[in-house]
């Protein structure tokens, strides 16, 4: 009987030891990384890991699904560029390092405002409201461009006032560490939230709204206190991002921008904590790495998250996790050769659908350019039938491997998790 | 008073158009519990194969094979990829639409290029039905709205007088018990998808020429059809009548209008300075506004009336 | 005697034009086991519905020691003191077992919508959450999450949930369903211990939890009570024994 309700020590060792993993990785980032395009890119993640975390909070803890998550960041950036402008311009100063706090309070106001009318209804009324509003506050960005700038957005000078200790944020490895101090501020601050009451009770009424009350939970004000906090993160995120790209324009308050922490947050995985922060990595090497290699990279993206939501509803992080568990009960090994075949179908038919898409993007959008395009390497002629031969046999054994494998790996995995569960229940007794 | 009879005419034939959308979300919302949100995005395809068969063949047989194509595909797509999602939740099933209109967008652009396409409307089609005064009210507007009524009537017809219409409307509010009386769940939600995004490409094919034709069209109309659907009531079809041409009348008129605060109290004898603080706020006029209406009606119906004109079910 | 713990005052219910609580008088004392009975379809579970605040009367009174609840959301009547359990399992499926029943605890202790308070250290919610999982027998299941559990041992979280928060007034709603008859005698025990000095409402079918565990029975057929007594006064009821068990499949008859 005891023997379960033994104090955590074991568990919260390693839990040191993944924050400060995580504290270390942030620091030493830039010096493994350190050119200037990497940099930026480490710069991006990190405003783009806050915004996940904080789209997390409501999708994946309190089963809440926004298609207008960037209203919240995106005026959280409007305001911390004003108030950069204004810190600048000496009317109300402000330092640089506590501007992304008034983007999370910008956030935070407007999480209260809005949340009130979104939060009325639940499940897919809810999401749907979501994009009303995304597109309200969008369309009204454009009107009043005395706020939101226009078409050119807002622009301001992150370099102002007296540098404090040498330190001005005007070079971008200074802006790095900024980012990284409030992630990781953010970060425990998110993740404490989530062992809170109303962080529990956040997870009953993802799981089951209508129990939630009959425990003695206005479910409704459950969601509204989520949605707040959650936009109070966000709006940091969009202040960090005003600081990073020092503009600021209607795009950030965009549905199109939703969308992408959507899609980056699910690819991540909802259903862990650290999912969105991998998924955050993910998405932004894939939308801006994939983009300067391929036409097509929303098409790949598009349909990566719809496998995902097919196959792997869990995300990344879920596909980790099972792999990490079955390493831990010494299941992985026994199943690696059915793994590696039924991947290495699954890659055949990837590359074949990536010779057929980029061969039909060269001839549809580039064929000014001539026939001929790079693909891994080697010169195809897309005129010639003979790279779309090749293609198409691809394809065709890669299909047929991967249909022939599939079941017999599906069994093995799904008996070897099966093994796993019989041995949680097994050990209680 | 020639502007009002034009815009309410003109009004009346936006909003059927949007309705001829918003009921097919609406069938699909309420028999599968699944929002689509690719649902534009039939209506997008449906216009591009009407510009695409229309140019080969004809708009007639653009307005009979272009609905038929894109009902065939939308079945496809059930049957393919959303069947498989189902047990997974309807959270699932909805992430699966959405990352299907990003891939269609994709798709479209791939084939027909990311500039607008000239989809025209067909000669004996074009030009005035009447002038009132200086006004024209066009043919086309005209053939929208006889297209849009003809198939309320047919729906209406479907869903009162033929069985498979009566087990739709069983499952409208109750789709559990049509599931235990044991008809065929799965193909029938193949029908109803399918022919959901059937009455989502008769849309493209007949609004594509009329508006624009263009990858964007899909997010433009997308988010209005959403706003309609809540505004008339989860789940009521004629809600959804109601919020559709009451959208499309709002932002009919509003986008002819140029009246703002400003010229209001520009005509009870207040003129306002611009250095006022509030001017910009003032002088927005109505044509400027009309973009947010459906928008903030929708506000205002959540904090109102929270069920929609005429809801039935919570979601 | 003082105000009675759950008191029913002409309640009536309508569904459209259908009436399925055709005015309901019930009185429960404090203290009370009543079991509710009657054939399928009488609306013995619409009535739980109502008294619990899902559903709304369409007239009559419901009052909770005193107070009016007929008019209450369900969150406020449970903050009043009533909790009630659910025919079809409504548990929070991808939380532990531990973890379900202190969120069951977290309003009655006060710590209401706190982001603030972390919760590994709220020992007054860890201990109750022990104690209850403890008396419902899962502490063993402790972690697992409680999708994962056998449905007799999801029957016995569901009530662990309903008490868990300490409310005077416990509604069960079938809560036997579906179980052999050694599941059921266990349950039997477990209502028992957990709900004593508590008023218990009880919706059963089955006969011998009913007549081990009730004080009192009310018997409902079409929306109305057409008996309320003891279990022996019950058993002899002509007007019962027509209604109810002329209706009723025979191997039920553990009378």
């Amino acid at each position: 009987m005891s023997l379960h309700t033994i104090n955590y020590s074991p568990i919260n060792t390693g839990r040191w030891f993944v924050w400060t993993g995580f504290i270390a990785l942030l620091i030493l980032a830039p010096m493994l990384f350190s050119s200037g395009g990497s940099l930026s890119l480490l710069s991006l993640m990190g405003t783009i890991m806050i915004f996940a975390l904080s789209y997390n909070m409501l999708l994946g803890q309190s089963g809440m699904l926004s298609f207008g998550h960037a209203v919240y960041s995106g005026l959280g950036a409007f305001f911390a560029i004003h108030a950069i402008n204004l810190s600048a311009s000496n009317s109300f100063f402000i330092p640089l390092s506590l501007v992304p706090l008034v983007g999370g309070i910008a956030g935070l106001t407007f999480g209260i405002l809005f949340g009130y009318v979104t939060t009325k209804r639940s499940g897919t009324t809810f999401s749907m409201i979501s994009l009303g509003i995304v597109e309200l506050v969008f369309a009204c960005s454009l009107m009043f461009p005395g706020f939101f700038g226009g078409e050119g957005g807002v622009s301001g000078n992150r370099v102002f006032g007296k540098a404090l200790m040498g330190v001005s944020f005007g070079p971008q490895i200074q802006v790095y560490y900024l980012i990284a101090a409030w992630l990781l501020i953010s970060t425990v601050a998110m993740f404490a939230i989530s062992h809170t009451p109303l962080g529990r009770i956040a997870n009953a009424v993802r799981d089951n709204p209508e129990r939630a009350e009959f425990i003695g939970y206005d479910t409704q004000r459950v969601r509204y206190l989520m949605l707040i906090l959650s936009g109070f993160f966000a709006g940091i995120a969009g202040g960090l991002s005003a600081i990073n790209f020092e503009i600021v324009s209607a795009e950030n308050v965009s549905a199109a921008r939703s969308g992408a922490v959507l899609l980056f947050t699910f690819i991540g995985g909802i259903g862990f904590f650290f999912g969105p922060l991998l998924g955050a990595i993910i998405g932004v090497l894939l939308t801006v790495m994939l983009s300067e290699i391929t036409k097509a990279w929303l098409l790949y993206l598009g349909l990566f998250f719809i496998l995902m939501v097919m196959y792997a509803p869990g995300g990344l992080a879920s596909i980790i996790m099972m792999n990490f568990r079955l390493m831990a009960n010494r299941l992985f090994m026994p199943l690696l050769p059915s793994m590696l075949k039924v991947s290495s179908a699954g890659l055949l038919v990837f590359l074949s659908m990536v010779m057929f898409i980029e061969m039909t993007y060269h001839l549809s959008l580039e064929s000014a350019q001539g026939t001929t395009i790079q693909l891994f390497g080697a010169q195809i002629d897309t005129a010639q039938p003979s790279g779309w031969l090749i293609a198409a046999v691809a394809f065709i054994v890669g299909v047929v491997v991967f249909l022939r494998s599939r079941t017999s790996f599906m069994d093995a995995w799904d008996e070897a998790n099966a093994e796993i569960e019989r041995r949680i229940a097994g050990s209680g007794r | 008073m020639e502007f009002t009879v034009i815009s309410l005419l003109n009004g009346l034939s936006y909003g059927l158009l949007l309705f001829m959308l918003s009921s097919g979300l609406t069938l699909i919302f309420s028999m599968m519990g699944v929002l689509n949100f690719a649902h534009a995005s039939f209506y997008m395809i449906g216009a591009y194969l009407g510009f695409a068969i229309s140019k080969s063949v004809g708009f007639w047989p653009a307005l009979v094979l272009a609905p038929l194509m894109v009902g065939l595909a939308g079945a496809a797509v059930e049957r393919i990829g959303l069947r498989a999602v189902h047990k997974h939740g309807h959270v699932s099933e909805l992430l699966f639409t959405f990352g299907l209109s990003y891939v269609m967008v994709e798709l479209v652009q791939l084939i027909w290029g990311r500039a607008a396409v000239p989809y025209p409307i067909p000669p004996e089609l074009d030009g005035p039905l009447f002038t009132l005064y200086a006004l024209a009210f066009p043919v086309y507007r005209a053939f929208m709205m006889l297209v849009a009524l003809l198939m309320l009537v047919a729906i209406w017809l479907l869903l009162t007088r033929t069985r498979i219409g009566l087990v739709i409307q069983a499952a409208l509010t109750h789709p559990e018990t049509v599931e235990a009386l044991g008809h065929n769940v799965p193909r029938m939600f193949m029908l109803v998808f399918g022919g959901g995004c059937a009455l989502a490409g008769l849309a493209g094919v007949i609004g594509g020429n009329a508006f624009v034709t263009e990858p964007a069209m899909a997010a433009t109309v997308g988010s209005i059809i959403f706003v309609v659907v809540v505004v008339g009531g989860m789940g009521s079809l004629a809600g959804a009548l109601l919020a559709s041409i009451l959208i499309g009348m709002i932002q009919t008129f509003a986008v002819a209008l140029d009246w703002s605060l400003l010229s209001g109290l520009a005509k009870v004898g207040f003129s306002v300075s611009p250095e006022f603080p509030v001017y910009r706020l003032l002088s927005i006029t109505l044509a400027e506004v009309a973009p947010i209406l459906p928008y903030m009606l929708l506000v205002l119906m959540l904090i109102f009336r929270p069920k929609g004109l005429l809801g039935t079910r919570e979601s | 005697m003082s105000v009675p713990a759950l008191e029913l005052r002409e309640v009536r219910k309508q569904f459209g034009s259908v009436e399925i609580i055709r005015g309901v008088n019930l009185a429960v004392n404090k203290g009370e086991r009543l079991a509710i009975i009657g054939p399928n379809g009488a609306g013995k579970s619409t009535l739980f519905n109502l008294i619990s605040g899902r559903f709304g009367v369409s007239s009559g009174e419901i009052s909770l020691n005193g107070q009016a609840i007929q008019r209450l959301a369900p969150y406020e009547i449970n903050r009043i003191g009533l909790s009630r359990s659910f025919q079809i399992t409504n548990i929070f499926h991808r939380l532990s077992v531990f973890e379900n029943l202190r969120c069951a605890v977290l309003w009655s202790l006060g710590y209401r919508y706190s982001f603030w308070h972390k919760l590994s250290a709220l020992k007054d919610a860890r201990s109750q959450a022990e104690h209850v999982m403890e008396s419902i027998g899962l502490s063993w299941r402790r972690d697992t999450p409680a999708g994962l559990l056998t449905y007799a041992e999801q029957r016995a979280l569901e009530i662990g949930i309903t008490v868990a928060g300490g409310a005077e007034v416990i509604l069960l709603d079938e809560p036997t369903a579906g179980m052999s008859r050694s599941e059921s005698d266990a349950a039997v025990n477990l209502i028992s211990k957990v709900t004593k000095d508590k008023t218990l409402l009880m919706v059963e079918h089955d006969m011998s939890v009913v007549f081990g565990l009730a004080d009192r029975i009310a018997v409902v057929v079409y929306g109305e009570v057409i008996a309320c007594d003891t279990p022996a006064a019950i058993r002899e009821n002509a007007k019962v024994q027509e209604a109810y068990l002329g209706s009723h499949a025979p191997d039920q008859e553990v009378l």
